[in-house]
């Protein structure tokens, strides 16, 4: 009895006592999902994708290029001279899923795909260590045209697939990093290639400051043929490094690349990709999109 | 002697219950939004998952929100903002605590009122003093306040590559609307 009263008698004071209001919203707030964001700029990491995608209603041009190997020296102003573009449209049907077209002038492909982000990287009230998207693409390539000479080509010989697992994790403000295992099918192949080729490719970015990233992509091709058994350089394969810096200004995304790929489909840059990084046969090149929101949210 | 003690226990409980019943309110509806005009753009965003406590004897209120919470007509907007502008990685919340002057809980109609106290945004408090209004519309409260907030008082800083040009300041607006706790 004497402490129900005292309990009672204390109980008041306490109310009246609670004057740090802030503390007491503070206590009361629930914990929620928190989701990262942001992972990584843009949609490209180098030549490949990141995990991220469109937001619903959201249009992003892309325009990349990459020019000749520095390799070429003065006479080919350092690569300059030439440039294979890749022209494209990626479009948010939901935050989660995208759809892209393209066109690349390296073997005159268009390609498109669908990626659509699986599961998000969260903390709080629900924790997910990763962000997982999933890419499906389909590469046709327009080049040579049935007309030239040994070509022979039937349309199903010109198709190449990827299906890729992108695997993101941010773990801080300053630092991603990703897993690519992927899987290419070419319908068409070269004598000394196979037609299903695995690759794992790694890479991940820096923040320098809150515009500006360094990013690294390198892609490991577990089917590549032995270069030792080939004399023309056409026929060598290497694997594709990529080192790059971001820079972000409003709706642009500025990534300039140093790579030994020039082709700019899955199934160029993985398993085409025919000079060396480390004989120094490096292209400069870069990537700029623009985003255009066409639907605003509710 | 135990008639006493019944009557003291009563009395202690009612105190208590009347202690909780007639003070505090609490938000059932908070909406606190920003807006600035852009050169090339304007940019306005809304948070409608704040809360806050208002104590209606001395005037005490505090609110708090997520800066995640703000949505963005532009999702691309959205995510500069909490990644460039307010790093709400680092400063998730934002708050206020202080005190509503000139208001009187038994007048009905708007009354003007101020709001002093402290301001928390991007991990940088403030002291303000912001004109409101208060409106008694039988036991729900209705608080509105609108204010201006300049960016480099709390150390926002926006990025010298951005070529849109962003204000300098934004314009929040406060509409809350309190129940009886």
């Amino acid at each position: 009895m004497r402490r129900l009263i005292l309990l009672l008698l204390i109980t008041p004071l306490g109310a009246f006592a609670q004057e740090d209001l802030l503390g007491e919203l503070e206590k009361g707030a629930k914990e929620e999902v928190e989701y990262a964001y942001a992972t990584f700029k843009g949609t490209r990491l180098g030549n490949g994708h990141t995990i991220e995608t469109k937001n619903a209603g959201s249009l992003e041009f892309i325009f990349q290029h990459r020019f000749g190997a520095v390799s070429g020296g003065a006479y080919e102003l350092f690569g300059l001279d030439q440039a294979d573009v890749r022209l494209g449209l990626d479009y948010g049907i939901t935050d989660n899923l995208s759809v892209s077209i393209s066109r690349n002038s390296v073997d005159k492909t268009m390609d498109g795909y669908f990626k659509y982000k699986a599961l998000r990287q969260s903390s709080g009230a629900k924790n997910f260590p990763v962000t997982i998207t999933a890419l499906a693409g389909m590469a046709y390539k327009l080049s040579p045209q049935d007309f030239e000479e040994g070509s022979g080509l039937e349309n199903v010989d010109r198709l190449s697939y990827t299906g890729q697992l992108l695997i993101a994790r941010k773990f801080t403000t300053n630092f991603s990093f990703q897993l690519m295992p992927t899987f290419i099918h070419k319908n068409l192949v070269e004598y000394n290639e196979v037609n299903d080729q695995f690759a794992l490719g790694f890479g991940g970015r820096i923040k320098l400051t809150k515009s500006v990233a360094i990013t690294g992509e390198y892609y490991h091709n577990f089917n590549l043929p032995d270069n030792d058994l080939v004399e023309d350089p056409f026929y060598k394969r290497y694997n594709s490094l990529t080192f790059g810096i971001d820079i972000e200004t409003g709706g642009h995304v500025f990534q300039l690349l140093m790579t030994n790929a020039i082709g700019l489909t899955e199934r160029a840059f993985i398993t085409e990709t025919r000079d060396d990084f480390f004989a120094g046969d490096i292209h400069l090149g870069f990537n700029v999109t623009r985003t255009f929101q066409l639907k605003k949210n509710k | 002697m135990i008639i006493f003690r019944k009557l003291l226990l009563l009395f202690f409980l009612f105190i208590s219950i009347h202690s909780y019943s007639q003070q505090r309110f609490f938000a059932e509806k908070a909406i606190a939004s920003f807006f600035s005009d852009g050169v090339v753009e304007d940019i306005s965003a809304t948070n409608e998952k704040v809360t806050s406590i208002f104590d209606a004897v001395s005037g005490e209120v505090a609110y708090l929100m997520n800066i995640k919470d703000f949505q963005f007509p532009n999702k691309l907007m959205q995510v500069h903002f909490n990644e460039k502008y307010m790093e709400s990685e680092k400063y998730p919340k934002s708050s206020f605590q202080g005190k509503i002057s000139g208001f009187n809980l038994t007048s009905s109609g708007k009354q003007e009122v101020k709001a002093t106290g402290k301001l928390t945004i991007h991990g940088v408090t403030q002291n303000i003093d912001v004109p409101g209004t208060v409106e008694v519309n039988g036991n729900r409260l209705t608080v509105k306040s609108k204010f201006v907030v300049k960016l480099l008082d709390y150390n926002i800083k926006v990025p010298q590559i951005v070529w849109q040009n962003i204000a300098q300041q934004v314009e929040v607006n406060i509409d809350f609307v309190y129940r009886p706790l």
